[in-house]
């Protein structure tokens, strides 16, 4: 192990270019999938006919499949088909579909945990479905939901590491480029990679906790 | 529309891949299963030594990707002297990663059991292990099927990290077909198919027990 | 409370969904701009040549985390391909490409051309245009030294050989030794760090990228010689003749006024 050697002045700064890059590409990533997600669940919980299905159908496939799979899919099949993204675009879009789909489940369950006596009382008191969802239900269903939702934020964020594979130089890309230099290198940036990752992370989930133990 | 000659002439390679996919996640979820019960036991134990080792174990491996676990035991290690194949180190990797997940939801369940259960079987002359075994953990294990069962089928779908550390799992050799074949598109989408065909009956399967048990409380 | 957080949310939602489509946006128009006029003209009019090449390659192409610079062979080659093109050697930017990803990435326009240790093949000749041969390579193996392996015939069933995948080398060395293990991974850096640490028993690819691996540890040496031709060549998207013929010249411009071999002797010198 050369300690010293892996982690430089000159190295430490490469590896924070990176972790700028995942920062960036799984925040853009966090906020179009939490959107989509949002829609997505809710269009399935509404149970409008034919639309509700399909939906179901395209979200229980993404979310049974690898994320790796899918940014290999973006990246490497749709130009096949006409569909060309630059590796950062290529890196957010996978990120996006994947997380969107994840969170819709969590958004459906989330929905579906309120009790629909209350859908009932909302609607017997005049207000219409859309306006009994968005002012009734949601704003109940969200704060349930903030605990899961937070933790597959943090999936996505760890998951961005996975988009080496298609050369975006991300944190664990730049990794890979400094200890490439010497394998006494390894251990040490593995060391201080996880660890970023580690502090980021758990500072998020002690954020959710936070609002868990507000909200009960 | 999909080329499935792409999947004949490569039935074998497929095959291949997908068995030693299934395996993979098979040996994986007995070791992160027996790991995320040591670990949450240790969480709950009274002994506070043991709580702390429990936390750092959850935090830290939940926090941090599943590629650098990986990469560690497949190309870490061997500068320390051990030397894991790309399978070995996957499967080990998927293990310790999944764990971090099946003990906090463990702990979850078991702390969802009111304390003052743990309280009367004590006093009604049961050891704190006996207390656990009878009492508190049959009814953890309700709470707990369904998100455990969502753990494993995460670790089915990150079983492709293999892929990376020429596992020799479904993903690395798609990968391979792709490109010795230039071809694309239907690569991936025979890749995806596999993997649905094991994580489609696993999700329908969660969410019938989720149901059944729901029904059940 | 609540409904000011949200609203405070949604805007952040709103402004970064529209910075990403505007991001989107520009790439279209970029794209579209290609089918429009000639690759040549338009990295004329722009005034800037985008080129793909390795980042973990050592003599070819690698990054060198401490400057932030990538260094070698390819890397110069493309400055001097700017200087003809464009004036200017400093007309040039890189952008990092594996054997996997040069491909779809000249495809989809992020880069112009390809300046990456690429054999030329009848394959790849389907999907890309190539320039003329600008380097001799050959495909050897690289063992650490002391190995029982000293070229391809100790190759035999059991040996794990290490190659990267989209190479031409991890088709050939199937061919070449069918009874051995190929194990491949996403790029050099990978498939050398792999070896090193004692994954396989040897490493195959070009020569070339060989040498730069045994430069950067001398515990590793190129055994066997070479046993295959492995020619290099600059690609450009398919249909491209103006461009091609614009990159003929300047590499015979090159090979004429001594840059060529300054850069060769510069790189490859003692091999």
């Amino acid at each position: 192990m050369d300690i010293a050697g892996a982690l430089s002045v000159d190295h430490l700064k490469f590896l924070a270019d990176g972790f700028k890059l995942t920062l960036y590409v799984a925040f853009i990533s966090i906020v179009l999938s939490f959107i989509i997600g949002i829609v997505f669940g809710t269009l399935r919980y509404a149970n409008i006919p034919f639309l509700s299905k399909v939906v179901a159908v395209i979200v229980e496939t993404i979310r049974n499949l690898p994320l790796l799979l899918i940014i290999f899919f973006i990246f490497f099949a749709l130009p096949e088909v006409g569909l060309k993204l630059s590796p950062t675009v290529a890196a957010i879009a996978a990120l996006t579909v994947f997380e969107s789909a994840m969170l819709a489940e969590i958004v459906r369950s989330g929905l579906n945990s309120i009790d629909k006596g209350q859908i009932e009382a909302a609607r017997s008191s005049g207000l219409t479905y859309i306006q009994t969802l968005v002012s009734i239900v949601m704003p109940q269903a969200l704060r349930r939901m903030v605990p899961p939702i937070v933790s597959q934020f943090i999936s996505l964020l760890k998951d961005t590491s996975l988009c080496v594979i298609i050369a975006l130089p991300e944190f664990m890309h730049n990794a890979q480029i400094i200890y490439a230099q010497n394998i006494n290198f390894i251990i040490p940036i593995f060391v201080v990679v996880a660890f970023m990752y580690f502090i980021v992370n758990y500072c998020l989930s002690l954020i959710a906790r936070r609002l868990e133990s507000r909200q009960a | 529309m999909l080329d499935f000659s792409i999947l004949i002439n490569n039935l074998d390679t497929y095959l291949e891949g997908f068995k030693n996919t299934v395996l993979a996640s098979i040996i994986a979820l007995i070791g992160s299963f027996i790991i995320g019960v040591i670990v949450a036991v240790m969480r709950i134990a009274p002994i506070k030594p043991l709580n702390w080792i429990g936390s750092a174990y959850v935090e830290f491996i939940r926090n941090i990707p599943l590629l650098i676990i990986a990469f560690f035991f497949y190309i870490g290690l061997p500068s320390i002297g051990v030397t894991l194949s790309g399978f070995v180190a996957g499967t080990i990797a998927l293990a310790i990663y999944t764990a971090s997940f099946i003990a906090e939801a463990i702990r979850a369940g078991i702390q969802a059991v009111p304390k003052g259960q743990m309280e009367a079987a004590r006093s009604s002359g049961l050891t704190y292990l006996q207390a656990m075994r009878i009492i508190i953990l049959p009814q953890a294990i309700k709470i707990v099927i369904p998100p455990i069962g969502n753990q494993f089928i995460n670790l089915v779908k990150n079983s492709a990290i293999l892929g990376m550390i020429a596992g020799l799992d479904l993903m690395y050799f798609g990968d391979l077909v792709s490109s010795h074949t230039f071809v694309t598109f239907p690569v991936y989408i025979f890749v995806a198919m596999f993997y649905l065909v094991l994580t489609i009956p696993l999700s329908l399967g969660v969410g019938y027990l989720e149901k059944r048990l729901a029904r059940s409380h | 409370m609540f409904k000011s957080k949200t609203s405070k949310i949604a805007g952040v939602l709103l402004l970064s969904a529209s910075m990403l489509l505007s991001a989107c946006g520009k790439g279209d128009k970029e794209t579209s701009g290609t089918a429009a006029k000639n690759a040549l003209e338009q990295i004329k009019s722009k005034d800037k040549i985008v080129i793909g090449v390795k980042y973990d390659t050592r003599l070819f192409g690698l990054k060198n985390p401490s400057t932030g610079d990538v260094e070698g062979f390819d890397i110069d080659i493309s400055k001097e391909l700017a200087k003809d093109l464009l004036g200017d050697a400093k007309k040039v930017e890189f952008k990092e490409v594996t054997s996997k990803t040069r491909i779809p990435m000249l495809n989809n326009g992020d880069i112009d051309a390809i300046v990456a240790t690429m054999t030329i093949s009848e394959e790849r000749k389907k999907e890309v245009d190539f320039s003329d041969v600008y380097f001799d390579a050959g495909q050897s193996l690289l063992v650490k030294k002391g190995s029982a392996i000293k070229g391809l015939e100790d190759l035999k069933k059991g040996t794990k050989v290490l190659a990267v995948k989209g190479s031409t080398s991890a088709i050939n060395i199937r061919q070449k030794a069918p009874d051995t293990t190929v194990l491949e991974f996403e790029n050099y850096t990978e498939a050398f760090t792999a070896l090193k640490a004692g994954q396989g028993d040897a490493l195959t690819t070009d020569d070339s990228i060989l040498y730069g691996m045994a430069d950067q540890d001398s515990n590793y040496e190129l055994v066997g010689g070479t046993f295959t031709d492995e020619p290099y060549g600059i690609a450009v998207k398919k249909g491209n003749k103006e461009l091609v013929d614009a990159i003929n010249s300047a590499l015979k411009k090159m090979k004429e006024n001594g840059k060529y071999d300054e850069i060769h002797k510069k790189w490859i010198k003692s091999h």
